[in-house]
This record gives structure tokens, sequence and C-alpha cells, in this order.
């Protein structure tokens, strides 16, 4: 074997702590290295041309690189022992930045010893790896996006003009998501509907956009590039391919629903259209509140559908699509009512949360868009704004800020003013958060130009007092306690992920984070990309964000889509699992060990097989393996221990 | 404290905007003009503190203060002010506020001998002003 082995410096942050050149000086009498050299950015391109002058000059076979994590510089070190003659995959890495001199700072003598050792593990490994060629696999040019608010739409709208197919699931009724309940949006004031609906009389009409609405995910196999989906389309009661949505149905209904759309501000036919604009324009029967289904008596709907089109026996539909890539786009909920018992919340009827201020504000709303309280109807001359209910709040509601309450809030204060011109609208906030392009200036200028009084602190109680709520707060700038007997109460309650955030990450097999927001592979370098190959994350569905925000990363995400659908193949790494089927009996151990369900047995031939493209190479199944059947490749079991040896030996 | 729409957006408040011609909603708080004032060491509210009553609507507080008579309108908090509040204008209206209704009085005969010896006349002139 001849090894060359090339130790960083990364500036002050290896060279500052380990002694690099008494590394080199041990390293280079080391079994089996033919040099061992260093630099001081091994990274760089004067770095990189060391390495394959190196490679050249020592006919070397096989390299070991000490350096940062393999996270961040395996691909660029691979493809240059690849660019010299060497497989890359006989090229490691030895971290002796994250996992030496970061932690061992005030060591600087052990950092030495251990990044002496970790190389020395290294050079055992790379013994024993053989040279592997990557996998290729083939790419199905089609997308699957799960979620039809302003980012699915956004992501589906891109693709599809691209010339890909795309396949976008809602599992309401209607796209738009929650942009569709928002009256105006910040920080221009222009009408939510009027921007949103091109958008979604777009993706209604889109050649290349299959649109399936009332459906859901139900589970999905395969990998990168070649997905097969379940999705559930849940039974409407209406054939929406007779239906004209002429609203007759909904005019004649007898039987009333809480109208989710609306926050449950009114009751709806048990039939209908959640808003005028809906797409698509066809409506639901809500099987609990519908006379038929729960009575077995009313057919009123089935009797004036002038085409026949009303379904009471439809059942819910099952299909499969196959699809290359998928975004995730699930957006979000708010806070619970249940949770913010101090506000009154789900007790008092004038005490309500921010989507429901924008119903009441909406021109298609309950009141018509007049600010009206929904105990009486009376014009509310005292209105509080409560901010940072739930959000930055670790010990009752969550430790994250939700990031567009404070620009909301401001919204609406000033949306209020402008329809209650003599009311006064007052807002508690912590902090007022308003980073974005004009949005400091639209705050400012509801407390400049609209009387918005804006208060520091947060409010300790809301109660009922008559005919009014009062407000138990503080004001941290004058150090005073404050108590306003307000008309209504609007709160800005936290943004969590959307109910089934959690299930659909399983389903999906990603990950979340504690709250069930997606995690992204990389916080600032890869936002949305998911920890799954071929899975990207776009909106709220990742973590809070406000539309322009949202539109931009689904438009990422679509690019990313793009860039997948691209490549003629797609290549995966060769480091995955093997089975010896002389050894394998077939007891299907491993099969229970991967997370990747990447391992399957054949049952005629009574072995385990592995599915490469699958194995995302983690080991799980090596080390299940009862009789050793199992292998990873270039982390076989004498690999390992040869390394131990070399730490501990 | 009590807060209502007469008391934050009241005639108080309206008459004060009218007298300073000042916008004290500008103010967002940051206390740079208190950071600032050299004064403060005398007064029982820092500058920023009596704009924050104003802003409240609770003006009579403000103005019981003894910060707006310590205020030299040397303008070193207007010069510095990011969102353009001239405070000294603030403070002269509400010692305008105090002065209008004339319901105080400096009567100079009532004064000690001692201190009519001893206090410098600007403080005399200044004690009509206050107290006429």
């Amino acid at each position: 074997m001849r090894t060359g082995v090339f130790v960083c410096w990364c500036g002050l942050n290896i060279g500052g702590v380990v002694d690099v050149p008494r590394v080199v000086e041990e390293i280079s009498h080391y079994p089996g290295v033919a040099r061992a050299v260093d630099y001081r950015y091994m990274c760089s391109d004067p770095g990189q041309q060391l390495i394959k002058d190196v490679i050249r000059e020592e006919r070397l076979d096989s390299v070991v690189i000490a350096a940062c994590s393999p996270g961040m510089h395996e691909a660029t070190f691979q493809s240059v022992a690849a660019s010299a003659g060497v497989n890359p995959y006989r090229c490691e890495i030895a971290n002796i930045r994250e996992q030496c001199s970061w932690p061992h700072q005030n060591e600087p003598g052990e950092a030495t010893r251990k990044a002496i050792e970790l190389i020395q593990a290294a050079i055992e490994k790379v013994r024993g790896d053989e040279a592997l060629s990557a996998l290729s696999i083939p790419v199905t040019r089609r997308a699957l996006i799960i979620g039809a608010g302003i980012a699915g739409m956004q992501a589906a709208l891109d693709i599809a003009e691209a010339g890909h197919e795309v396949v976008l699931v809602e599992r309401l009724p209607h796209i738009g998501g929650h942009m569709a309940q928002l009256s105006e949006t910040f920080p221009t004031l222009d009408c939510s509907q009027c921007i949103l609906t091109p958008k979604t009389s777009e993706v209604g009409r889109h050649p290349r956009i299959k649109l399936l609405t009332n459906s859901e995910v139900e589970s999905i196999s395969g990998y990168v590039g070649n997905f097969t989906v379940r999705i559930r389309r849940k039974a409407t009661y209406v054939n929406w391919d007779l239906c004209t949505g002429c609203g007759l149905c909904t005019e004649k209904c007898p039987s009333r629903a809480s109208s989710t759309f609306e926050r449950g501000l009114v009751k709806e036919p048990a039939i209908s259209i959640a808003f005028p604009q809906a797409v698509p324009h066809k409506p639901v029967i809500s099987a609990e509140a519908c006379g038929h289904f729960t009575k077995g008596k009313c057919g009123v709907c089935e009797k004036v559908c002038p085409v026949g089109a009303i379904d009471y026996q439809q059942q819910d539909a099952l299909f499969e699509e196959k699809v290359g890539a998928i975004v995730v786009a699930t957006g979000y909920d708010l806070h619970p009512k249940a949770k913010v018992g101090e506000y009154g919340y789900g007790v008092y009827p004038d005490v309500i949360d921010g989507l429901e201020f924008e119903r009441l504000n909406s021109a298609s709303g309950p009141t018509q868009g007049q600010i009206r309280r929904p105990s009486d109807g009376k014009v509310p001359k005292e209105v509080v704004f409560i901010q940072c209910v739930g959000s930055r709040d670790q010990e009752n509601g969550y430790p994250y800020c939700s990031k567009i309450c404070c620009m909301y809030t401001a919204k609406h204060a000033r949306l209020y003013k402008h329809k209650v011109s003599d009311g006064q609208p007052y807002v508690f906030y912590m902090d007022i958060r308003a980073g974005g392009k004009g949005y400091e200036e639209f705050v400012q200028h509801a407390t400049e130009e609209e009387g918005v009084l804006y208060l520091r602190g947060r409010v300790a109680r809301v109660f009922q007092d008559g005919d009014a709520l009062v407000v138990f707060g503080v004001d941290t700038l004058s150090g005073k306690k404050v108590e306003i007997r307000a008309d209504m109460v609007v709160l800005a309650t936290a943004i969590v992920p959307a109910s089934g955030a959690k299930e659909l990450a399983r389903v999906l097999k990603t990950a979340t984070d504690q709250y069930g927001f997606f995690s992204e592979a990389h916080p600032k370098l890869r936002p949305v990309e998911s920890l799954t190959r071929g899975i990207y994350i776009a909106g709220c569905a990742q973590a809070p964000k406000d539309i322009p925000d949202t539109v931009t990363q689904a438009g990422s995400a679509a690019a990313k889509v793009l860039a997948l659908f691209s490549a003629e193949r797609l290549s995966h790494s060769p480091a995955v699992a093997a089975v010896d089927e002389e050894l394998c009996s077939g007891c299907g151990v491993c099969v229970e060990a991967c997370a990747y369900d990447a391992r399957t047995l054949d049952t005629r031939r009574r072995v385990a097989v592995v599915n490469d493209v699958l194995c995302e190479g983690c080991g799980a199944c090596a080390v299940a393996c009862p009789n050793g059947a199992t292998r990873q490749k270039n982390a076989s079991r004498s690999q390992v221990f040869s390394m131990i040896d070399a730490v501990v030996g | 404290m009590r807060l209502t729409r007469d008391v934050v957006s009241g005639e108080n408040r309206r008459k004060l905007r009218d007298i300073s011609g000042e916008e004290v909603a500008s103010c967002y708080q940051c206390g740079k003009c208190s950071a600032g004032c050299a004064m403060t060491g005398m007064m029982d509210l820092l500058p920023h503190q009596v704009i924050r009553l104003v802003q409240l609507g609770h003006i009579e507080e403000a103005a019981a203060s003894r910060t707006i008579w310590l205020c030299a309108s040397c303008l070193a908090c207007s010069a510095r002010c990011p969102r353009g509040v001239s405070l000294p204008n603030v403070m002269e209206s509400l010692r305008v506020t105090l002065l209008r209704p004339g319901e105080r009085h400096l009567d100079p005969a009532g004064l000690p001998a001692e201190v009519l010896e001893n206090a410098p006349e600007q403080a005399l002139v200044a004690g009509l002003r206050k107290y006429t």
C-alpha cells in the first residue's frame, strides 16, 4: 500500500492548537505511509494541486486528508484524488478540526496526540478500502408537491412552467392555503385574494399540474428520482366531473356545520364551497353535519342538483403516482385555543386570534369586512392586540419567535384604524421584529400616523367584566401597570406546524424538529433540502415565515427539483451494505434494523437482499446481523477493528 | 394606570401637539436623549420617560415632574434624536400648559429677605416666569 497523508492547518483553526509539524513527523513513519505533508489551507487551489502532485510523484494508491469534517470537504478531496488517478472511495478524511482542535482548544498536547491517533485510524481504514464506483440510477421527471398554499402553488407553477409534470396534493377541498383567508397583506396592504387568485386560477388550469384536492398522501416508497406515492382522495359526495359549481345545493341545504375557513365564526351549509374564489369551485358535503348522513333523512341537495352530481355513495379513492422529487409545503396552524387560559381564549367570544381577525376584516368574511365583534356585533372602540401569545414562551408555549406576528399585528391595528377611525388600538409587545424590506417603516407608520399605541410588556390576564374585557398589562417603558377596558382582544398566537406534520415526516422518512417543523439539511447552506435526498421543503412547513420568504423558498425548492431533473441519471454512493449469501440464514433481523427500507427478504431463495440505491450506508444492518453475513462496504469489521487498534493499541 | 381612547388620543394630547408642534408618537423610546442629557443627575424623570408619559396621554403626570424645569433647552437631545422629535419643544409645551391657566403666582414681597439678597437675579426672573 502507498498512502499519502495530507494534514491541513486550516489557518489557526487546527494549526493554532495541534502541533502540525509534529503530527507530520510522526505519521511519516507509520507503516504504509509513502509521504506525509502539511499545508496551510488544503482545500485551496494550491492545496489541491499539492495533493495531485504528491499522488503522482509517489504513485499513491490511497490518500488520507486530515482536515475538517467530511461534511465540509469530503467531496472536494474525493474529486481531487480521482483527478490524479486514485479511486475516490480510497480517500479518507480524518476530522481533526470539529473532533479534535475545536473541542480541545485548551489542551494542545492532548489534541496533538489525538490528531495522530485519528489519522492512524484513517490510515487503517483506507488500507481496507475497496476501489468502488458510484451507482447510477434513473430519474422520473415528475414532482409531487404536498400542500397547495402559496408555497406549494409557487413551487408547482415554477416546475410546471419549466416543462415537467406536477402532482399537487391538498388535503382541503380548495387550494390557496391560509393566504386565501387573509384580508390584506403587509407591508403594502394589497388585498390578499387579489394577488392570490391569479395564482390559484393558473394552478387550476395549468396543463402540467395534476391537482388532487381533498386528498392526502398515505404512503411513499422508493428513493430519489424514483418515488411511488399512494394518495387517498377523500369522498366529497359530489361528482366533481358533473358539478358545475352553480351553488344551488348550498342555497337549499337545511343543515349547518361550523365553518373551518371562517375559523368557526359562522355556520355554513353542510354542503358548501368555502369561499367565492375557491379553486376548484366545487362543493363538499360534511358528513358530520349532513342530514342524510346523520339522520338518514334529508336528500335536498340531490333533489335540487340540476346535473345529478350528488353521490352519497361516493367512496374514498386511492391513486398511485410515480415521481422523482417531492416538495413538502404543508404550512402551519395556530397555537390551540385551549392552551391560552389566562387570556380567556376559547372562553370569551370577543377574544379572537389573528386569522379570525383576518376573516372579520375580509370582504367575503362573516361581517362583509366590517369590524364587528363576534359576541354582539358591536363595533369595538377599544381593541387590544397581544403579541407573543405562546411564542417566545418556553414554559407555556414555544421558545421560538413566530416571526410574522409583529408585522401582521401592525397590519391589523392599521386596518382596524382605517375602518374605525375613532377607535383606539393598543398593541402589547415584547420587541418589535420588523426586519424586511419596508417593514420597519410600516410599523413606524402605525404609531406615527395612525395612532396605534404600542405598550412594551406582556399581558397577565384578560377577564370579562360586564360588557368589557378587562386587560391587565404593563408598560415597562414607563414602569407602570396598565389596565384597559377593551371591547375586543386579538391574540397573535404562535405559529405551529400543520397538524399531522410529524406523521407525514414519518411517512416520508425524513426528520422534523421537536415541534414538528421539517428539518433542513443545513440551516444556512442547504435550507430547502430535507435530510432525505429528493425531498425538499418550502414555506412554514420548515419554520414560521411570511409570504415573500415563502415564495422565495418555494422558488428555490423548485430550482432544486429542476436541477435534479436536469441530470441524465443520478449517482449514489457505492459504500452500501452487501450480503454474503453463503452465510445469510434469511432471519430478517437486518430488515427490521434498516431505517430506509433498503433491506428485504428474498423469500424464494431465503436470503436477505440490499436495495443499493435505498441504502444510506449507515451500517445498522451489518451490526444487527447475527452471523456476520452483512458487510458494510468500506467499513468492514476488520477495518473497524484495526481502526480501534490504531487508537487504543 | 388606566388607559382609554380619551386618555391616549384625547383633547389634552391634541392640545400639547398644537403647542409644541411635535408628534411624540414618532418616539420609539430608544433613550438616546436621556443618554446624552447633561441634567439627568437632577431629574426625577429621564427625558425619554417624560415623552413616554405624553405618549400614554398622562400629560399631567409629565407636567408635574422636575425634569421639565431642569431642561435647559441646550438641544443636545433633539440634535441626536433619530426620530426627529424636538424634546425641548415638548418640555416647553408642558411648561406652557402649567403657565397658561395663570393659577400659580410668585409674590416677590413674600420671599424671605435672605433669599432676595442671595438669589441670583436670573433665578428670580425664572421664578417669576414659572409662577406667573
